[in-house]
């Protein structure tokens, strides 16, 4: 199974990005506009069919305020451009968050000099010796893949690549935001470092796995500024029903003259496109591209680089998460949670025999016994230590501990304590046989402290108990994603009865003890087989597969680059607890686009209400009583509804750049929620605002009746 | 009270009736066995009934099947006067040969022809009255082919076998149903004889017409088929086919009886009842919504002249009275019968309005046999895809993800009625041909083409009297719009059941939409009133609503 190398963090919060993102701003506004004009393309709006009806719409409408001029006219015309600008303004705001982080990016792009080894191909698969090669000076944007380069202290590495010979400690703040540097070392999962990243100590040589304009940078830069987005397939899939609707609208707006003609209330045209361009879902049509890129956006915020907006989609879709134990659910190793002495053994003994045989374990399970004691006993650390002599952990003894003058503490597994005992002529007791088996039974690991004075009969002092902590807040975590409908596995290398100690503990559903990587592969491929979808994280390079299986892939920064090449996802922080955030903000990039275009379509009654009276009241005066907003006039009326619909497009900006509240809830308590809030609102919302809009507007010359 | 008695009574039978029928219907389109009846068929039209196939060769199954419907319906009215049995009926010109043939194989049975005078017992049996049977069989096989779709998982794309479920559906499920009523029905009075119009004088010294016919073994699969071809004129406002209030109410049930026992079927096929009462029960709340909206218009009668005459009994049968009629009118514009037990045109304004948007809906509350559930598992489909990114994950509807094809298919079929009748009744008022058939002036006028339009779109039949319709214009146009409303929603529907089929089952969570209970309820009764209905309501303002704000 893969471990975790990297101490996990509480959600790391990245230096480079504002904090207060959500909130928009006029300067935020005003940088989009030159984006929002280009925008107005209509090549680039073909692929908005609403969008592009809109700009049609109000082309067409200024040609006929230029050959027939009147105040509405000219209004109507004027409101028309300003919808669809807005709806290019929101799509350009959303990518402007992105420019200054790929700004950022950039400037680690800068080319370098990067030291090449100039070898025949086949030396260069040695993995040691290579530094003693010569090397020649190449600028960093002639590497191909497979040159070898040595990097050393203070230098940029000039592109992506693995470790092939070497330690060294590197900062990657430039990609990760994090400041702490990190190993990087030949070998092992600790291999991958990206280009534009600096070596601060050491040397190593490094294989280039990357072609000039490929990297990892490159294609965050592309990431971030949402050049390379591609639309998601729901994104299609609702870009289908958008301009279904639209057609069929268009069609009622197109055959309305006839039947107009034929009861003797001939529309004007102008009047008619505002009908069509209120009909048509305007409004989620406009923002449908901000919120894809800010559902990115919002992944790019806590350090997450999604290699295709699929997998976002997927992350809102998975069933079932696969968690390794260790880093994710639990604090990265074993900790001594209890000391158990041995009958007519003090616990104070214990403990001050258990300190001293820890002296020599730098393992982090050693330093939790010193802490325990520290805790517990307030046994300080020592320094009556003269003459003492550290025995080291050997896998030949199995144990660790100290010789004092005259007396000698060791620690270790049951098994090597014992025999140890045996052989200086003593023997355990039965009671710490029987606390060992009830430690090992509930999932723990018991270490047997011993001692022996002189030559006399070593004893035993009693049991350590060892045992994994989960992390806090991991079992309301994975009730909220119950309750969601995901279930969790723990995917362990632990014997089964450990593992399930630990499942039972940390609340979750499943359990893969005993682990290797053919099992995890195996385990995805039946939940696909199922139907279901599937989302882990890994970083070794045996993960690839798995990852590569898995719908939602998150590779830890940490790790191998074929880790990274597997993934669909790269967490920059390295931390796989976030797979769960990134689940939820899967699902919230569903939920705001659902809300919007439900939101989008229940406008559309009372866009009715304001404008079919409006059209035909003068042919058909009874028709006045469904003028329920008692709007001023019919001009009036049809321009306050396509001043709303204009403005509602603003007025949810920020919602989808933000994206709707989330919470954790079962599928049925949300789309209540949702319906409520969004169906019945949207129902409602265009009453107010068209009504308010025509108090305002009436007032105006030329319209006012 | 006799109103709450009828309706009651409706209800009544419809929910004692629907889960056996149902349930019955889901064994026999899964059994494995063949009736020996049933193999003697398969053997004179050469096909394995066991051949599983994929949804495209399905299609064309039907469609080959359907198209030999039209071409035998066209040849028997085009030459009966030299065919026996004819009664002396002259042959139809060749625009209402094709309107009758199309209609009759599109189980609209719009007709432009009066039945005792046009069509001679030979056509009206042996035409007719079998693709009464074959056409509704069609619909059956279409809905259930899309049920096997979202029933099934990971296929290549099979969804049952064509012949199979056309046989079954006749010989199994709609034949003895129909012996069962038509023998009801004669036991009402409805005449069953082969005899010719005879000639009588009556005890004033009048000559009259007596009509004959087998009546009741037609009136029987006319509603229960959900066809609505009347043998007479009057259809079942005619004392020969529906002759006293009892066999009103059984000729209700049996237009209801299938298409209301289908959700249930629905429910057993995909393993999950919850979702056939869901089903259920979205068609019967849109369904007690038009009874309740009808019968208020009736009964209320607004306007002027009920206001003067006491009563909207203009064009109603005496027999029926106002509810009954507003019972009959609710319930065959809600299936795809088109049936009438009173003229649809003195329905008042806003009835005839209620009559129309029950049509306008697409034929779901509960639609024709079949065409009612594959109608409103669509707009399930679009209900969900709309709901079912609110609760964050990709929609899913029993299972099946609603991608980017799923959502086309759909889409499609639910913008092809629309388009047909907006752009058919378009034309008509748009131009000299159409417009010299419309009888009354004004707003009337412009619900009498609508309704046209609407009824052969969706398949109903059912006619607003008022527009002459037997004319090139209205017969090639009428033609067109029942042919494409019938098969392009069909096409669409097996190629979206082809998909389904191919596609691996999720299994449901508690992250999954739930499409059963009283909140997916609410919502498909609004995705069906909004999205279908928020189209018309232009032309709807200047046709019924005007009039009803008169």
């Amino acid at each position: 199974m893969s471990t975790t190398l990297v101490p996990p963090r509480a959600a790391a919060t990245p230096h480079r990005v504002p904090a207060a993102a959500s909130a928009l701003s006029g300067r935020q506004l005003l940088d989009a506009l030159p984006g929002a004009l280009r925008g107005l393309d209509p090549r680039r709006l073909w692929g908005a069919p609403v969008l592009f009806v809109v700009e049609v719409g109000a082309a067409f409408t200024t040609v006929l305020a230029v050959v027939d001029p009147s105040v509405f006219a000219w209004a109507v015309a004027a409101w028309l451009w300003l919808t669809v600008l807005f709806a290019t303004l929101a799509e350009s705001v959303a990518e402007g968050r992105g420019k200054a982080q790929a700004a950022t990016l950039r400037a680690t792009q800068r080319t370098t000099t990067a030291r090449r080894v100039v070898a025949p191909a086949d030396t260069l698969t040695e993995t040691t010796g290579l530094a003693a090669l010569p090397t020649t000076e190449v600028p960093s944007s002639t590497l191909r893949v497979g040159d070898v380069v040595v990097v050393e202290a203070g230098q940029v590495i000039p592109s992506d690549g693995d470790v092939v010979e070497g330690v060294a400690s590197v900062d990657e703040s430039a990609i990760t935001g994090e400041s702490a540097p990190v190993i990087r070392e030949s070998g092992g999962d600790r291999s991958a470092v990206t280009g534009g990243t600096v070596v601060l100590s050491d040397r190593i040589v490094v294989r280039i796995t990357a072609q000039p304009g490929q990297t990892f940078v490159d294609r965050m830069i592309a990431l971030v500024e949402g050049s390379a987005r591609q639309k998601t397939p729901n994104e299609v899939a609702l870009n289908v029903l958008l301009t279904t609707l639209t057609i069929v609208f268009l069609l009622a707006v197109v055959t309305l003259q006839p039947f107009a003609v034929y009861s003797g209330a001939q529309q004007s045209l102008v009047v008619l496109v505002a009908l069509l361009v209120c009909l048509i879902p305007t409004t989620i049509g406009a923002l449908l591209s901000a919120i894809g890129i800010a559902g990115m956006d919002r992944l790019v915020r806590r350090n997450v680089l999604a290699m295709s907006g699929r997998a976002v989609e997927a992350a809102g879709d998975v069933d079932v998460l696969l968690l390794d134990k260790t880093g994710t659910i639990t604090l990265g190793n074993r900790q001594a949670a209890d000391l158990l002495p041995a009958s007519g053994v003090s616990p104070e003994a214990l403990a001050d025999a258990a300190q001293l045989s820890s002296m020599a374990d730098e393992t982090p399970e050693g330093r939790s016994v010193l802490v325990l004691v520290k805790e517990r006993f307030g046994l300080r650390e020592r320094h009556d230590l003269a003459g003492a002599e550290l025995v080291p952990f050997t896998a030949v003894t199995r144990m660790s501990g100290v010789d004092l003058p005259g007396r000698r503490v060791r620690k270790g597994a049951a098994v090597a304590v014992t025999h140890w005992v045996r052989s200086t002529g003593g023997h355990a007791g039965a009671d710490v046989a029987a606390t060992v088996d009830a430690i090992s039974a509930s999932g723990g690991t018991p270490l047997v402290v011993a001692e022996q004075y002189g030559n006399s009969p070593a004893r035993v002092l009693g049991v350590i108990h060892l045992k994994d902590v989960v992390k806090e807040g991991m079992r309301e975590r994975f009730d909220a994603l119950r309750a969601m409908g995901i279930r969790t596995v723990m995917v362990t290398g632990d014997n089964p009865l450990t593992a399930a100690a630990i499942a039972a503990e940390a609340g979750v559903d499943d359990v893969l003890a005993e682990a290797t990587p053919e099992d995890k592969l195996a385990l995805i491929r039946r939940e696909q087989e199922g139907g279901r979808l599937v989302a882990m994280c890994g970083d070794g390079t045996n993960d690839a597969p798995a990852l590569a299986q898995a719908d939602v892939g998150v590779a830890m920064n940490t790790g191998t680059t074929a880790a990274k090449e597997a993934g669909n996802m790269v967490d920059l922080d390295s931390n796989p607890t976030k797979l769960i955030e990134i689940v939820e903000i899967g699902k919230q990039l569903l939920i705001t686009r659902g809300a919007l275009t439900t939101f989008s379509i229940a406008n559309d009654v009372a866009k009715y209400f304001a404008i079919l009276p409006a059209m035909f009241v003068v042919a058909f005066p009874q028709l006045g009583v469904l003028n329920v907003m008692h709007l001023a006039s019919p001009q009036s009326a049809i321009l306050s509804a396509v001043v709303f619909n204009a403005l509602v497009i603003v007025a949810l900006l920020p919602l989808s750049l933000r994206g709707v509240r989330y919470r954790p809830a079962a599928a049925s308590v949300m789309l209540r929620r949702n319906l409520l809030l969004y169906g019945i609102g949207g129902l409602v919302a265009p009453f107010v605002g068209i009504k308010l809009l025509d108090l305002v507007i009436s007032l105006l010359p030329g319209i006012a009746s | 009270m006799v109103v709450v008695a009828q309706i009651g009574l409706v209800v009544l039978v419809l929910a004692l009736a629907h889960r056996p029928l149902g349930e019955y219907m889901a064994r026999v389109f899964t059994s494995p066995r063949h009736l020996a009846v049933e193999r003697a068929g398969y053997r004179v039209m050469r096909v394995d009934p066991d051949a599983e196939q994929r949804w495209s060769t399905y299609l064309m199954s039907l469609l080959g099947f359907s198209l030999a419907g039209v071409l035998l319906l066209y040849g028997l009215a085009r030459l009966q006067d030299v065919l026996p049995m004819s009664l002396g009926a002259s042959p139809f010109d060749p625009a209402g040969a094709w309107n009758t043939a199309v209609s009759f194989v599109t189980n609209t049975n719009w007709q432009s022809y009066s039945g005792e005078v046009a069509a001679g017992h030979l056509l009206q049996m042996t035409g007719l009255a079998v693709q009464n049977f074959v056409s509704a069989a069609v619909g059956l096989a279409v809905a259930v082919a899309l049920v096997r779709g979202f029933a099934r998982s990971g296929t290549d794309g099979r969804v049952g076998n064509f012949w199979a479920d056309l046989v079954r559906g006749s010989v199994r499920v709609l034949l003895p149903l129909a012996f069962v009523a038509a023998v009801a029905l004669v036991a009402g009075g409805v005449i069953q004889n082969f005899h010719a119009h005879t000639e009588i004088t009556t005890l004033a010294g009048q000559t009259q017409h007596v009509l004959g016919g087998p009546v009741a073994s037609q009136e029987a699969i006319k509603e229960l088929g959900t066809n609505g071809g009347g043998f007479f004129n009057a259809n079942s406002a005619h004392p020969y086919e529906n002759p006293a209030p009892w066999t009103n109410v059984l000729e209700v049930v049996l237009l209801l009886l299938v298409p209301f026992s289908l959700p249930r079927t629905f429910g057993v096929m995909v393993g999950d009842r919850r979702q056939g009462w869901a089903v259920l029960a979205t068609m019967g709340t849109l369904w007690a919504g038009a009874v309740a909206l009808l019968t208020w218009a009736e009964t209320a009668g607004p306007g002027l002249a009920p206001l003067a005459a006491g009563g909207a009994m203009e064009g109603k049968e005496t027999r029926f009275g106002l509810a009954a009629s507003a019972l009959f009118a609710a319930s065959t514009t809600g299936t795809s019968t088109g049936a009438v037990d009173a003229a649809h045109d003195s329905l008042t304004a806003p009835g005839g309005g209620v009559a129309i948007v029950n049509m306008l809906l697409g034929e779901v509350a509960p639609g024709g046999v079949g065409t009612g559930l594959y109608g409103m598992l669509v707009l399930a489909v679009v209900a969900v895809f709309l709901a079912g990114l609110m609760v964050g994950r990709t929609p899913e509807y029993l299972g099946k993800k609603i991608g980017r094809q799923e959502i086309t298919l759909v889409a499609l079929s639910v913008l092809t009625m629309p388009a047909i009748v907006l752009v058919g009744t378009a034309v008509a008022v748009a131009t000299p041909e159409g417009r010299a058939g419309i009888l009354n002036a004004g707003p009337h006028g412009l619900s009498e083409v609508l309704y046209a339009f609407t009824s052969a779109a969706n398949n109903n039949g059912s006619a607003f009297a008022g527009l002459t319709v037997a004319t090139p214009f209205y017969n090639t146009l009428l033609g067109l719009a029942m042919l494409a409303g019938r098969f392009v929603p069909i096409a669409l529907v097996l190629a979206l059941a082809g998909r389904l089929a191919s596609q691996r089952s999720t299994p449901a969570s508690a992250g999954t939409l739930p499409t059963h209970g009283p909140l997916f309820v609410g919502l498909l009764v609004s995705v069906t009133l909004v999205v279908v209905g928020l189209t018309f309501v232009p032309v709807l303002s200047l046709g019924p609503v005007v009039e009803s704000l008169s």
